[in-house]
């Protein structure tokens, strides 16, 4: 269950980023999260409701989440990547990853 | 529950303890960490039920860009244990797998057939316990156990305090057996030169397709239990190719940590590593 440990981290991002700009409360945190990250979505928002705290103890936590894309090197197709399954549907050789293991705090809205 | 930061369990809950040892050595983390759940909420839940929440986010409310990796923190530890490993010519490598996968025997085989060729120490990492630590005093490297309570993966900030007490020699070759789990210590580098996932054959030759995103992080797949093949409906080679598709670059080599089969590979492959990382006795 490291959605718990992700959580925690994105509310200690909230609370410092909230304490450095002199805000007095977060209203909302802003995430990305890659199809290919690793993260469970809805763990992640369960887990949020306990992580949460000080400032942004009230933050309503917005994601969102980043499909998987992929680059072939070999004959140069860019595709969706489902699932990790990183294999070019055109050549069958390994694909890049471009985007999709996003997890990063986009933005805050504070008072 | 959550080891990074310890909000979900006491900041005790981390324990650092070598075999022989009473007393943990170290508690807690050394995370500032604010425990102020007090969620101020000014519910009047009376016959009115009136709830005096002020959401006006529109009076004076801004927006703050912030776009940082949300293991930002775990990341620059990670690359701090890195550049120390790099420094003294250590050779670090994950060890992740499901429970039970072969882990720590894999680790006392290694110690007894290369001890005497390189030094060699471990940490180890479980929920509970001090057995898999005891097992490797006993097979005779120095050896640390990271209990992580409820966490389910080592991070870098334990990875660097069990470093700290273990002391491992220079141009060693440092071991460290993560919680047994192929989700979540996939998530969290170390500052590790390579993760070796390890899956047996009593597990589904499937796994790398339910488990993406570790075979995705990892550098070397060992395919342990082999021994065990003519005994189970295990495809080897529908393994290797499921693992592939995930991740094309991913080595093999399939073993048994019981027999010996195929350990020589894996030595093999341990010394290229320490030649590629300036370890290993000369
Ligand atoms: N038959 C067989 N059993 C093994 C092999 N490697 C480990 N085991 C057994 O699998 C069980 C779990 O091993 P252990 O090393 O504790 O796994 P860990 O949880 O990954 O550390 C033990 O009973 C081992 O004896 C192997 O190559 N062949
Ligand atoms: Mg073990
Ligand atoms: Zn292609």
């Amino acid at each position: 269950m490291h959605e718990m440990s992700i959580a925690c981290s994105i509310a200690d991002i909230a609370r410092e980023q909230a304490r450095a700009a002199g805000a007095g409360r977060v209203n909302t945190v802003e995430i990305e999260v890659g199809a290919l990250a690793g993260v469970e979505v809805e763990s992640l928002r369960f887990c949020w409701d306990a992580a949460r705290s000080g400032p942004a103890a009230g933050a309503e936590l917005v994601i969102h989440e980043i499909p998987g894309r992929g680059h072939c090197p070999g004959c140069d197709l860019e595709c969706d990547v489902d699932f990790h399954v990183a294999l070019c549907p055109r050549c069958e050789g390994g694909l890049r990853i471009l985007r999709g293991r996003e997890l990063r705090v986009r933005s805050l809205n504070v008072d | 529950m959550c080891d990074t930061c310890g909000c979900g369990q006491p900041a005790d809950a981390v324990t650092y303890r070598k075999p022989g040892q009473e007393e943990p050595v170290h508690h807690g983390h050394a995370h500032d960490h604010h425990h102020d759940h007090d969620h101020d909420h000014d519910h009047d839940h009376g016959p009115g039920h009136r709830h005096d929440h002020d959401h006006d986010h529109d009076h004076g409310s801004r927006t703050l860009a912030v776009e940082q990796d949300v293991l930002q923190k775990n990341n620059l530890l990670a690359q701090r244990n890195r550049g120390w490993f790099e420094a003294k010519g250590i050779l670090a490598l994950n060890l992740v797998s499901s429970p039970g996968s072969g882990k720590t025997t894999l680790l006392e085989r290694t110690i007894c057939d290369l001890g005497a060729e390189v030094p060699l120490a471990v940490i180890e990492g479980d929920q509970q316990t001090t057995r898999d630590a005891d097992r490797i005093a006993a097979a005779g490297a120095p050896v640390i156990q990271v209990n992580t309570g409820h966490g389910c993966h080592l991070d870098a900030a334990m990875v660097k305090r069990a470093v700290g007490e273990l002391a491992p020699a220079d141009r060693s070759l440092l071991l460290i057996e993560n919680v047994g789990n192929l989700v979540c210590p996939a998530l969290f580098d170390l500052g590790e030169a390579a993760k070796v996932v390890i899956i047996s054959v009593t597990e589904g030759d499937d796994k790398p397709l339910k488990y993406p995103t570790m075979f995705a992080a990892g550098r070397l797949c060992l395919i342990n239990k082999i021994d065990l093949l003519p005994y189970v409906d295990f495809d080897a080679d529908r393994c290797e190719r499921a693992a592939r598709a995930v991740n094309p670059d991913l080595e093999f080599l399939r073993v048994s940590a019981t027999t010996g089969e195929g350990l020589d590979a894996w030595y093999a492959w341990l010394r290229e590593r320490l030649q590629e990382s300036g370890g290993g006795v000369v």
